[in-house]
């Protein structure tokens, strides 16, 4: 017996992502790209490694979103990026809090 | 438990007597729910690649705060037009791939040929301009190992650079030992990239991925764009943010 009824909810049509879309992603990363090169060569001091990793992570979300789909996709798989992501922060964060609390009182 | 009625209720009888596709496994009810199973597996995969490069970062992020001077020096050893360039290579070989899913979803055969070939001509362009990088890497003994010189950062020539104390010169050496490691397993994913996208032009020229089932080109596409977004951080981490002003 085949099952059926309960995936129905399933049954929506495939978004495809037209050329249009891409050419406008790829020119926003190509901006970008020019941009970020251009902000190196001027001193802002502690905000030039911020500023080239916010432009990066702009980048990379438009990718993810737009070539990768995630924007058109299913619940299930914006989950799945963003618990990746989640999990990567996490284990960042304790790293670094094991990194800068080891020494802790010895300076 | 499933019985006949559920399916009534549904107003749809689409059970044994549907007429699936011939690509659609039995295990699955329907095309939309073996494209989102095969999506989902993906992108799993992609996450314990995120871990894998995520490990490298973490090493840089820990080694950059130890030995910032060193990492100052040998981020201005590196050609940042060059690595302009390849970032620009890489988003243009991004935009044939989502150009060749889009013709896979078209169907048509010819455009979905010459996006992926596109897409391996663009590929081979960063690989070769980064074995330039590599050759020169060679050449100035900066490649971490016995043949290491550290005489460029004691005695810089460039008049920006600040003279490192030869203890913090030999650090500089972790630099070029994340760069290699970090660039390298980027390039390793780019030719095992390549080395698929010849496959998958083979079997395109024989007709498949342009009959509707295109799960292959999708998911290699997801694989192509991730390859990017690694780039995309790499970048401006080893080349952008501590250049000299």
């Amino acid at each position: 017996m085949s099952q059926h009824g309960a995936t129905d909810l399933e049954h929506q049509e495939h978004h495809v992502v037209g050329p249009k879309v891409y050419l406008l992603i790829f020119f926003a990363l190509m901006i970008c790209t020019g941009l970020t090169t251009w902000v190196a060569f001027i001193d802002l001091g502690v905000l030039n490694p911020v500023i080239a990793l916010a432009i990066a992570c702009f980048k990379a979300s438009l990718v993810v979103l737009f070539f990768m789909h995630i924007h058109y996709s299913s619940k299930l798989l914006k989950l799945t990026v963003a618990s990746g992501l989640f999990m990567f922060l996490v284990l960042i964060t304790m790293t670094l809090s094991d990194y800068i609390s080891r020494a802790w009182g010895l300076w | 438990m499933d019985s006949p009625a559920i399916a009534t209720v549904n107003g749809e009888m689409h059970a044994e007597a549907h007429a699936h596709p011939a690509h659609l496994r039995h295990h699955f009810e329907t095309v939309e729910q073996q494209r989102e199973a095969a999506s989902f597996g993906m992108w799993l995969f992609l996450l314990t690649e995120v871990m894998f490069f995520g490990g490298m970062f973490m090493a840089y992020l820990i080694y950059r705060n130890w030995y910032h001077a060193a990492f100052v020096a040998g981020c201005n050893t590196l050609n940042i037009w060059l690595g302009t360039i390849n970032t620009a290579v890489l988003i243009c070989s991004s935009l044939t791939m989502a150009m060749a899913v889009y013709s896979a979803e078209k169907r048509h055969k010819k455009s979905l040929i010459t996006y992926l070939i596109l897409t391996i001509v663009l590929g081979l362009a960063f690989l070769g301009i980064k074995s330039v990088e590599y050759a020169e890497k060679f050449e100035l003994h900066h490649v971490p190992g016995p043949n290491f010189s550290i005489e460029q950062f004691v005695h810089p020539t460039n008049p920006k650079a600040v003279a490192l104390a030869p203890d913090m010169a030999e650090k500089t050496q972790v630099y070029f030992s994340l760069y290699f490691a970090m660039t390298g397993m980027h390039a390793l994913h780019m030719i095992i990239g390549i080395s698929i996208l010849i496959i998958l032009v083979v079997r395109a020229f024989g007709g498949a991925y342009t009959d509707g089932h295109m799960t292959t080109i999708e998911n290699f596409g997801l694989y192509w764009h991730f390859v990017d977004i690694v780039w995309i951080f790499l970048f401006p981490l080893l080349y952008l943010i501590s250049r000299y002003r």
